[in-house]
């Protein structure tokens, strides 16, 4: 979406060619842009300079400031410290310690961390490849009510993960549709599918997958958009094959969104909780099998770990702290690699 | 492969071929696969408790409407309600002004340090507001906010505000810099500019904005669970948490509070579907 083609559909026709400067000559005192760079001199003659602009973004700075920038920096530092408010005392590096080496925290923290991977792993693998999958169907020129597709594969993205993990809660019990399952014949289908630890997990993630495809096959399509028809109509005319045409032609043009699709999965990932929530539990049962970093982040910040129940806020923080760390190792190179010079 | 010595055999099959059967298949399949759990969800909301053991697949005949009146009248969802809609519409018209002001800022003022405020804002793009969660907790306690609606609100002006920053930005640069000479040659004022002439200019991009953060914002469950404790002060998501306690035997109660959560969101979805999947994808896509 270019800006300005939006403001031309508008129906926003340029004003009347005007001098750069004024013929008045009322160039405003403290102008900045007295030399005559032609840029400025095209757009911005009369431009008060920073002075003058910062009054606008200081609201905005403030509240992102306060409420965003400095707790975030903020948890760094408190992940070396231990006890809540008014009780704080500097402890270095021990909360890194426990979190990574303790025989019950460093447990539950490994198991946390493997099941993301594995929840990261079905986003990457399926959700994603399905979504390029979707869009490719949905970007064909002969396909019929693309529309109707599209409407219907972006629901879910609507609905509050809450909502639609408590849903599939109750729809997966075997209480729910047990009877009539069976007396379909699809008894293979009534399993605890939560309540076992092999399969929670993998129910949990594939539910995930369920809610959010809409979003990277939207995102794809709005990327195979641009491929160039001239560029799609010579690989047809030279005989590629369809997989040889997305293969060769469309994923590299569009490898700017798959990264960057890469990176929504892999932070969305690791920020995961709501799901967990409401399928299975904040405690990532049954036996920890479904526990995220962030249901693990949730009882050791802010809600209290069984069996003590006393929230640890030093602990926390070192938990958002290595994943504010692993974050940056993982998005760094993948825009480095994917988004080109910009 | 020359096209203007196409065989008839090899007609029919580019015929077939552009009927894409595979691709309708997979397409219909999904669909099942999507709308299935949302049929469940609203068919089981309109049956009494025995309707839905009998049959959970049937369609609900007669229409029972008790679990919804049920769920509004002793379950106070229209209190939850409101509250939700109040951060919404709060979070979402500061994050708006201020975006827009702050794009209005950017896109004019040129330098270094314009260039670093905007990249500031840039990297609260990348990285996930719930880091910062154990500090936002103990600020709103300090701050007297804690149980408080002004306590998320103001999380989701911060979360939703560089989004809001990026496409502005970017939004009011691509407009033609002539208006701006005409304005000012006129004799309006700059802040006269912004008022009159910008912002009803970007009404799209506002829109854009506008949906990107509406949805996770409505959506949000994190924030409310753990700023919110007091009950007249809960948003509808924490009224769902509730049910594992409340109806945990009937079931058509709780696919009804379900229901009602989930409904106002897919009804804006589908009568403004266009501008919700460039909303949504907004963040992706550079302009």
């Amino acid at each position: 979406m270019s800006p300005k083609q939006t403001g031309q559909r508008l129906g926003v026709h340029p004003a009347p060619q005007v001098p750069a400067y004024p013929a008045s000559g009322r160039i405003m005192k403290g102008s900045v842009n007295l030399q005559p760079s032609l840029r400025a001199r095209n757009r911005h003659s009369l431009n008060p300079g920073g002075g003058y602009w910062f009054w606008y973004l200081l609201p905005a700075l403030l509240v992102y400031i306060l409420f965003m920038a400095y707790p975030m920096l903020d948890s760094v530092r408190l992940s070396l410290y231990a006890g809540t408010t008014g009780t704080r005392q500097y402890v270095g590096l021990a909360n890194y310690t426990r979190l990574f080496t303790d025989p019950v925290v460093s447990t539950r923290f490994w198991g946390a961390f493997k099941n993301t991977w594995v929840f990261f792993a079905y986003h990457m693998l399926v959700q994603n490849v399905l979504g390029m999958l979707f869009a490719v169907i949905l970007t064909s020129r002969t396909m019929k009510g693309r529309k109707i597709y599209q409407t219907i594969i972006f629901i879910p993205c609507t609905i509050a993960v809450m909502v639609s993990g408590y849903l599939f809660r109750l729809l997966l019990n075997p209480q729910f549709a047990g009877p009539s399952l069976r007396a379909m014949g699809l008894s293979a289908l009534v399993r605890p599918w939560l309540g076992d630890p092999r399969t929670a997990l993998n129910v949990v993630s594939l539910v995930s997958v369920w809610q959010w495809v809409g979003i990277p096959t939207m995102m794809f399509v709005a990327g195979l958009q641009g491929v160039s028809e001239d560029l799609l109509e010579a690989a047809d005319i030279e005989g590629c094959n369809a997989w040889q045409t997305f293969w060769h032609i469309k994923f590299p043009l569009i490898l700017p969104v798959v990264g960057m699709i890469a990176i929504l999965t892999f932070v969305s990932n690791f920020n995961a909780f709501d799901v967990v929530y409401a399928m299975t539990g904040p405690n990532g049962p049954p036996n920890y099998a479904t526990d995220l970093i962030g249901s693990l982040f949730y009882r050791y910040g802010v809600a209290g770990e069984h069996p003590i129940g006393i929230p640890e806020p030093g602990v926390g923080a070192a938990i958002s702290t290595s994943v504010f760390v692993m974050l940056l190792a993982g998005v760094l190179p993948t825009l480095r690699a994917t988004q080109g010079r910009d | 492969m020359d096209r203007t010595k196409v065989k008839p055999r090899k007609t029919r099959s580019l015929r077939l071929a552009r009927m894409n059967l595979p691709g309708h298949l997979l397409m219909l399949v999904w669909a099942v696969v999507v709308l299935l759990p949302v049929y469940l969800l609203v068919v089981n909301a309109l049956k009494t408790r025995m309707g839905m053991y009998a049959d959970p697949f049937a369609l609900p005949l007669p229409l029972v409407w008790d679990n919804f009146r049920a769920i509004i009248n002793q379950g106070n969802f229209f209190m939850y309600f409101a509250n939700s809609l109040m951060v919404v519409v709060v979070s979402l018209g500061a994050i708006l002004m201020l975006g827009s002001l702050a794009g209005y800022g950017l896109a004019h003022w040129r330098g270094k340090l314009a260039r670093g405020l905007y990249f500031f804002f840039m990297i609260g793009m990348m990285l996930p507001i719930k880091i910062a969660t154990i500090r936002l907790m103990e600020l709103m306690k300090l701050l007297g906010l804690f149980n408080q609606l002004w306590s998320i609100i103001l999380v989701y002006i911060a979360m939703g505000l560089p989004i809001a920053v990026f496409v502005l930005t970017e939004f009011i640069r691509g407009l033609p810099g002539d208006l701006y000479e005409a304005a000012h040659i006129d004799g309006a004022r700059r802040s006269k500019i912004y008022y009159s002439i910008v912002l009803p200019l970007i009404k799209p991009a506002l829109a854009t904005v506008g949906i990107y953060n509406l949805v996770p914002i409505w959506n949000d469950l994190w924030f409310p669970l753990i700023f919110i404790t007091q009950e007249d002060k809960k948003t509808v998501l924490l009224a769902v948490t509730r049910l594992q306690g409340q109806y945990t035997t009937d079931w058509p109660k709780v696919f009804a509070l379900l229901t009602l959560s989930a409904l106002p969101v897919i009804l804006l979805y589908l009568s403004m579907s266009r501008q919700f999947v460039a909303g949504l994808t907004a963040g992706a896509v550079k302009g």
